[in-house]
């Protein structure tokens, strides 16, 4: 263990803290404003990542599928929103768990159908391949890529949510609904705005994943669990919490599967390390939150009500 | 609707159920269970292609007998995967009952259907459980024991003299069957064995590691999936010239479309490859391409494919009598059927005793189709596994 590797990891931790960050966003809004837990937001995020793989094989510019990428995936979000989920904001948790469970079946089927189960090709354009040179290492150009664009969208959402109309109406929404449709805001529009949000960051992560990730039906529900325990750790509902519950759990997990192992191995005996290690680092992120639900069961940053 | 049409149609409908019966007794039933849904359906949809392509070139007569295949999802679930198989059992009455891709649903199916005296014909998943004390007559194999193909790139590694290599799997049964499969051949210096979380999506923070250590060599087994992001990130972090990658159930013809040059020059050891030159693996692989949009299949789906040709040998060998229980083990102990591996015996435990090629990933034949998976050398010949020994079944 040495200060380039110890380097090295922090940049791992945070690349994928920050890809956890654009697909908690989304989730913690949505449950935090419409008080509606979502399960199909992993399913977003797929089609997220096969509509920009699809509009990259089309146009062959990988900016130009970026755009329509998002683009598609709000519409599908807000089509999403308006057919299926509407009739499920009155309806209590286990209700719309159902439905959203339902949402990633025909999603996941609807994509086996159209471009096939197996998992399609994704690439990365040309000029985003290749390295960045540290001095003493050397890391992948995409994945700094990655950090940059989930900082950027961090600092973006801070301002929408603190310094705008928009993001006023959002925080009121989140804490007195009834409140907020009797001073005459069109509430139903500002869920469908919110959702669409959602669904576009999930795109976003999904069209940020497809080169590194397998695109594949079901891509989704791999990265979901992971999602929900960052907003737990996080508090439901705060996007601030979302991000430091991501680049905690991104770090924690990172570390752990780096480094638990080789310290471990400093002080039980080689086999037991050999057992323990990989046992407890794919446990790690969990222990972390039912410690953290232990001392703080509102999470970290709880969205103030 | 017209009074008349209804009542027409009820006596229509009642004469089908009057019907069914009767012609149910003269008809082969084979349930088989694949994975259909989710991540892992593309396996169970080469799994299925390749049955129909049997049923094809059977005329849809198996052993001569009508026949009818029920399939059934596991959803990658021991549990789900017995409810189907017990409804194959009790519901349809099946007479045989094949595929199943996973060792664990493997284990779990596999008892409860030779237990009720029906054949189970396993078309993947070789756990070394069935091979060895719990072998049974009315279970066989057209696949392999999950030791032996890791333990032909163990063997290939340990000739070449390659030292210090670096192990990942991920950590579940199988990753560890695989690794101390590997290890039973090569004897050479382990650099760290290294294990995932299974289902893992990213492998950056192990790629790192890796790159720390410096290894000649890397080892990996990341089927379905895995494999496919595994690759992806192993080349894009610029490790595809820097360690050699070898590997097992990793890179496939179902894998490749989706990481096209990041598999380039990967090498892999298996019983079986689409440029394997016998006559049944010819038409095997000619036609499926024909039926199938010029897709190639894995070897998922040769190990099917042979099974519905080992169940058309057994229900030919005793006329189409499916009483004749012990006469169809007779037959099925010759593996008397055109395999696509080329001919092969079966051990004592019922698992093919069978050669072990490596393999290489290399460009296809135009620059704009994918790459290809061909037979670089013979690792072993007449591979028998690790586990036949403590089988006590006498023929």
């Amino acid at each position: 263990m040495n200060f380039v590797l110890i380097a090295e990891q922090t940049l791992n931790g945070l690349q994928l803290g920050v890809m956890l960050f654009l697909l908690a966003a989304g989730l913690t809004l949505v449950f935090g404003i419409m008080n509606m837990v979502n399960l199909a937001h992993g399913a977003l995020y797929m089609v997220g990542a096969y509509l920009t793989t699809f509009f990259y094989q089309q146009t062959g510019s990988y900016l130009l599928a970026v755009v329509l990428g998002l683009a598609s995936t709000l519409v599908v979000g807000i089509v999403t929103e308006l057919v299926a989920l509407r009739t499920l904001y009155e309806r209590d948790h286990l209700d719309q768990v159902l439905a959203t469970f339902g949402l990633i079946l025909f999603f996941n089927e609807l994509v086996a159908i159209l471009w096939g189960r197996a998992a399609i090709f994704s690439t990365i354009p040309d000029y985003l391949t290749g390295h960045v040179e540290f001095g003493v290492f050397r890391y992948p150009l995409y994945r700094l890529m990655i950090i940059g664009v989930g900082l950027a969208v961090a600092v973006l959402l801070w301002f929408v949510v603190s310094r705008t109309r928009l993001g006023m109406l959002i925080r009121a929404g989140a804490s007195n609904r009834a409140m907020v449709a009797a001073l005459g805001v069109n509430i139903r529009l500002l869920y469908t705005v919110v959702f669409g949000f959602g669904a576009a960051l999930a795109g976003l992560a999904g069209l940020l994943a497809g080169p590194i990730y397998s695109v594949q039906p079901g891509m989704g529900e791999l990265i979901l669990i992971q999602v929900f325990v960052v907003i737990v750790i996080g508090g439901i509902g705060s996007i601030r919490g979302a991000f430091a519950g991501a680049l905690i759990v991104g770090m924690v997990d990172t570390m752990g599967r780096a480094f638990l192992k080789p310290v471990l191995s400093t002080v039980l005996s080689p086999t037991a390390a050999d057992a323990a290690g990989p046992a407890l680092a794919s446990m790690l992120i969990y222990l972390l939150m039912a410690v953290v639900l232990t001392f703080r069961p509102a999470g970290l940053f709880p969205a103030v009500r | 609707m017209h009074k008349t049409t209804r009542t027409l149609l009820a006596g229509l409908i009642a004469s089908a159920f009057i019907a069914t019966p009767a012609l149910a007794q003269q008809k082969l039933k084979i349930g088989f269970i694949s994975t259909f849904s989710g991540p892992q359906g593309a396996i169970g949809e080469d799994m299925k292609n390749s049955v129909e392509l049997a049923l094809d070139h059977l005329k849809r007569k198996v052993g001569g007998l009508d026949t009818e295949v029920i399939y059934g999802d596991d959803q990658v679930k021991p549990d789900v995967g017995t409810q189907v198989a017990d409804e194959m059992l009790k519901k349809h009455q099946v007479n045989f009952v094949a595929g199943i891709i996973w060792s664990n649903v493997m284990l779990a199916v596999a008892p409860r259907v030779t237990a009720a005296g029906t054949f189970m014909i396993g078309t993947n998943a070789g756990p070394n459980q069935l091979a060895g004390e719990g072998c049974n007559e009315m279970f066989f194999t057209t696949s392999w024991q999950n030791d032996q193909t890791p333990e032909a790139m163990g063997k290939y590694m340990q000739d070449k003299g390659i030292q210090d290599v670096y192990l990942m799997a991920p950590n579940y049964a199988a990753g560890k069957d695989m690794l101390t499969g590997f290890k039973r051949y090569y004897k050479g210096r382990v650099v760290d064995e290294v294990y995932t979380r299974l289902g893992q999506t990213d492998y950056q923070a192990e790629i790192s590691q890796l790159r720390s250590k410096s290894p000649k060599a890397v080892f990996v087994f990341y089927p379905g999936g895995m494999g496919v992001q595994f690759l992806k990130q192993y080349s894009e972090a610029g490790l595809r010239g820097q360690f050699p990658l070898y590997s097992v159930y990793t890179v496939d013809e179902l894998s490749i479309p989706a990481v096209k040059h990041a598999a380039l020059g990967q090498l892999e050891t298996r019983y079986w490859s689409q440029d394997l030159k016998n006559d049944a693996n010819v038409k095997f692989v000619g036609d499926y391409r024909k039926k199938y949009g010029g897709k190639t299949p894995s070897y998922y789906g040769a190990q099917s494919y042979d099974g519905i040709l080992l169940i058309d040998s057994a229900v030919r060998g005793v006329k189409g009598n499916l009483a004749d229980k012990k006469g169809m083990i007779a037959v099925m102990r010759k593996a008397d059927f055109a395999s696509t591996r080329g001919k092969f015996k079966y051990g004592q435990n019922h698992f093919p005793i069978e050669n072990f090629y490596l393999l290489k990933t290399v460009a296809g034949a135009t620059p704009t189709s994918d790459p290809v998976m061909e037979i670089q050398q013979t690792v072993f010949k007449d591979h028998k596994d690790a586990y036949g020994t403590a089988c006590k079944m006498k023929w």
